[in-house]
């Protein structure tokens, strides 16, 4: 096989919700999902504090019992047949997005270390000309202490990618704003 | 814990950088702090892989609402691979693009070229066993754009594919051969390396065209390819 070179990214622009955004993908969990029901809700925020309302946000995580629904996951652990970890989801016009879930398992890290509970993001938007990368975890996790991601960010950053619990809403929900550029810049990663 | 070899690490020029001053929408949105680097793990080495039925009629955007779309016939395809050259099997390839008059079927493409009743410019397929896909569409028209005086979009087509895992999520543009705009694109410029700038651009193959019916032009897609060294636990 003759190597071959890498395609280069561009941005997803302006115009890509009828083909991106489908009301299917946005369904991650049905009424046999096995795990605690979470709803994520937040805004995009670009470098003047204007909502994005042309985002798009993917989601990729781990069931309740920390598996990825992945040929590569070999660990001994329950897969769920309803489960698949993949969900992608819109802004609105104020720059909005709500993801419904369950809160994942925690997965394996480098090194023989314990991952804490988290979602893999994916954003993209007219004005990204690649996708940025990002985490969603949870406040008073114990293995947050520990995590291998969380501990490769300055401390005074971290807490851009623990979600907060939504006063507003019930128990089981969250908020996580994600802030492009500015003071409040969340924290994205080169993996 | 798991034995997969992780990613090899981009190489630098190929992705466009975030802040690419030319391209005016970058200056707020992208990020102004360095990407924290991390190590891979299950969670990047894995990765979505949509579960969706997709009709075979979705990879043909020539015909919609009943009837065929204005515009000159085209057949897109290709393989995608990885950087070793390896076929990516089944992996979920979707596009989107403008119509033959550079009008997008979009509630804010406020350009005035008209729709086409016909046409959605939204397609999907699923690439086989080796890799390989197969569109048929109608080739989109260029487009003014807001960027900077006179700016106008080269014909190009939007592409998304997963690929294997997390890490090799792309999305792209494709563009056409001898397009005089490409030169004065601000999005295709933002590409350092001028070679894999030139991957951008599909080819035109006598071989994909079918007589007395459509151009043929190949588009492979190349994602990234795993290290050559196990990565352990």
């Amino acid at each position: 096989m003759a190597p071959a070179r890498l395609t280069p990214s561009q941005t997803v622009g302006p115009f890509f919700g009828p083909a991106l955004v489908r009301s299917e993908l946005e369904q991650m969990v049905d009424a046999e999902t096995r795990g605690a029901r979470i709803a994520i809700t937040g805004r995009i925020f670009d470098g003047d504090g204007a909502a994005v309302p042309d985002a798009m946000v993917e989601v990729w995580q781990a069931n309740a019992e920390g598996r990825y629904d992945h040929p590569e996951d070999r660990q001994e652990k329950l897969l769920d047949p309803h489960f698949h970890g993949f969900g992608r989801f819109g802004t609105d016009q104020h720059g909005r997005f709500r993801i419904v879930t369950i809160k994942p398992g925690a997965v394996p890290g480098p090194r023989m270390t314990l991952q804490a509970p988290h979602l893999n993001l994916s954003i993209f938007a007219r004005g990204l000309l690649n996708r940025v990368v990002t985490r969603i975890y949870f406040p008073g996790e114990p293995l947050n202490q520990t995590d291998a991601a969380l501990n490769a960010v300055p401390a005074d950053r971290r807490a851009t990618l623990i979600a907060a619990i939504d006063s507003a809403g019930a128990s089981d929900s969250y908020r996580f704003d994600i802030f492009l550029q500015g003071d409040r810049e969340t924290v994205f990663f080169d993996i | 814990m798991y034995g997969s070899a992780r990613y090899r690490r981009e190489p630098i020029g190929t992705h466009p950088p975030l802040d690419s001053p030319a391209y005016a929408s970058t200056s707020k949105r992208a990020p102004r702090c360095a990407p924290v680097r991390i190590e891979q793990s299950l969670s990047e080495i894995t990765g979505p892989r949509p579960c969706v039925t997709v009709a075979p009629a979705e990879a043909d955007l020539t015909r919609w609402a009943g009837d065929a779309a204005m515009g000159e016939r085209i057949i897109v395809a290709g393989r995608v691979l990885d950087e070793d050259g390896r076929a990516i099997a089944h992996t979920l390839i979707e596009i989107w693009q403008a119509n033959a008059a550079g009008r997008y079927r979009h509630d804010h493409d406020r350009h005035d070229a008209p729709l086409d009743p016909h046409f959605s410019g939204v397609g999907r397929t699923i690439a086989g066993a080796n890799g390989a896909y197969r569109f048929m569409t109608i080739k989109p028209g260029a487009y003014p754009w807001g960027n900077h005086h006179n700016a106008w979009r080269p014909q190009h087509i939007h592409l998304s594919v997963f690929g294997p895992a997390l890490a090799t999520r792309l999305v792209t543009q494709m563009y056409f051969p001898g397009d005089p705009l490409l030169a004065l694109d601000p999005i295709f410029n933002s590409v350092p390396d001028g070679a894999a700038r030139a991957r951008l651009v599909a080819a035109f193959d006598p071989e994909l065209t079918e007589p007395g019916h459509a151009l043929g032009y190949r588009f492979d897609i190349v994602l990234r390819g795993r290290a050559a060294t196990p990565a352990v636990g």
